[in-house]
């Protein structure tokens, strides 16, 4: 059986983990996929958080993708990290930087299983701070010349890819080059608060056509598999190109509940939580959900479109939440094969699956030395 | 990348082991090799395989670790190919 094959089957432990370790954010991005904002109270303990490393240690998970909300809010995030890497859990972190002064990044620098993800959406403060808010270009550019100062080597520049930021391409490439980072390019997903704002970010035709293109010519910048919908422009992009969604990806919350992918915080795609017997290893081995997505998928309405072994039928929580049926092409589909349906949920004015109220409330949260932010 | 030049060519004599910083993990298809210094993930996509690299440091030489593993001579080639791309990802490390 082809390696593709077998990995649609699931494996015994995931690849990509993301873990979100809180809902708090000091920054409110209009897009933010977990509509972060303030804490839950319910969210796990330190105990908890230790207690879940331990569990991955055991099922051989190589490291875990950090994020939030902004996860160095909590006041146990080194706690957590130290103990992942005791454990032989490698950690990446993505962060908005607002805490990477210059301790915290020679602290990091010294560790070869802990990388860093400075989030980042436009090359230009304007660019950036219209989707990130006021400050946030700043923000980021300081925790990355403490990075750069402290010899961390290559941590990463992440950038959500939007139609404001796509002409951008080569000025963030340059930008990588300054720092000695990579540049690592995803995808915008109609998931939490990006649901609102999609229809206003999301690339044109054309903007994918253009991103492609530049994509192709460099393989050595990341993009987290999460362009694959664009295979079906020519050859494929580096990766695995399939939706990984509960087979090789999955995503914890902050509360401890398991998702499918980080793009679908939705009960629909709720496998369970860590807190229940068996926990995180009982799910991802035998949640119904997690079951059901690694059974072979039907192609649907694109059984028909030659391009459906290059692109798979795109992205799950993309169909999702646009209101478009699973077993059918992308809202972004290159041929524009959702158009017609896109149109016809619009003009029905058909109620999408809602992401939720999330945690998108207002929050002032005090960083150090720096003023409250509030919203 | 990094425009290291490599003096050192893997044959079929010579001793190599799995590098300090990969782990292995067993999967149905075979393994997968995390390093954890430069991050690169590979699939090791055989059981046979999986055991060549787990006991590559086990023995004083790659033919012997291949017979060791039970692989047919006809297949050397092959898997000396299949080490010689994980060396050059720093999976493996000269014994």
């Amino acid at each position: 059986m082809a390696l593709v094959e077998q990995l649609k089957g699931g494996l015994d432990a995931p690849i990509c983990l993301t873990w979100e370790l809180t809902y708090a954010c000091n920054l409110a991005c209009i897009h933010c996929l977990s509509s972060s904002g303030r804490r839950d109270p319910g969210e796990l303990s330190t105990d908890e958080c230790l207690a879940v490393i331990d569990e991955l240690a055991r099922m051989q998970v190589f490291y875990v993708n950090i994020g939030g909300g902004e996860p160095t809010i909590r006041p146990d995030f080194f706690q957590i990290v130290d103990h992942a890497v005791a454990s032989g859990v490698g950690v990446k972190f993505s962060t908005n930087g607002s805490r990477i002064d210059a301790a915290v990044a020679k602290r990091i620098a010294g560790s070869d299983y802990i990388d860093v993800q400075i989030s980042l959406d436009g090359a230009d403060a304007a660019t950036n701070d219209a989707v990130r808010g006021d400050g946030s270009y700043n923000t980021a550019i300081t925790a990355m010349e403490h990075l750069y100062d402290a010899g961390f080597g290559a941590f990463k520049i992440s950038v959500v890819m939007t139609r404001h930021n796509v002409s951008q391409l080569d000025a963030f490439e340059a930008l990588a080059a300054r720092y000695g980072a990579e540049l690592r390019l995803t995808r915008l997903r109609p998931s939490g608060r990006g649901a609102d704002t999609w229809d206003q970010l999301h690339l044109s035709q054309g903007d994918q056509r253009a991103l492609y293109a530049w994509l192709v010519k460099r393989p050595h910048v990341l993009t987290g598999d999460s362009f694959f919908h664009l295979s079906a422009l020519g050859e494929s992009l580096p990766g695995l190109n399939l939706c990984g969604a509960g087979r090789i990806v999955c995503l914890i919350d902050p509360v401890g509940s398991v998702y499918a992918c980080p793009f679908v915080l939705h009960d629909e795609f709720k496998a369970g939580n860590v807190r229940e017997q068996g926990g995180f290893a009982h799910i991802w081995h035998s949640s119904d959900l997690f079951t059901s997505l690694r059974e072979p998928a039907s192609p649907g309405a694109c059984a028909s479109c030659g391009s459906y072994d290059s692109c798979q039928g795109g992205c799950m929580a993309a169909k999702f939440f646009t209101g478009l049926p699973l077993d059918g092409p992308d809202p972004e589909c290159v041929w524009g094969n959702a158009d017609d349906e896109l149109a016809r949920i619009a003009s029905a004015a058909m109620v999408k699956p809602s992401p939720g109220p999330g945690h998108s409330k207002p929050v002032s949260i005090s960083l150090g030395r720096r003023s409250p932010v509030t919203h | 990348m990094g425009g290291r030049v490599r003096t050192v060519a893997l044959h079929l004599h010579s001793a190599y082991r799995l590098h300090a910083s990969v782990a292995l993990r067993p999967e149905p298809f075979g393994a997968l090799a995390y390093h954890y210094g430069n991050r690169k993930l590979v699939f090791l996509k055989s059981p046979m395989m999986v055991e060549v690299v787990r006991t590559l440091g086990d023995h004083p030489s790659i033919e012997a670790a291949l017979t060791a593993a039970g692989v047919p001579a006809a297949a050397y080639e092959k898997y000396v190919e299949a080490l010689a791309s994980l060396e050059r990802s720093d999976m493996l490390e000269v014994a």
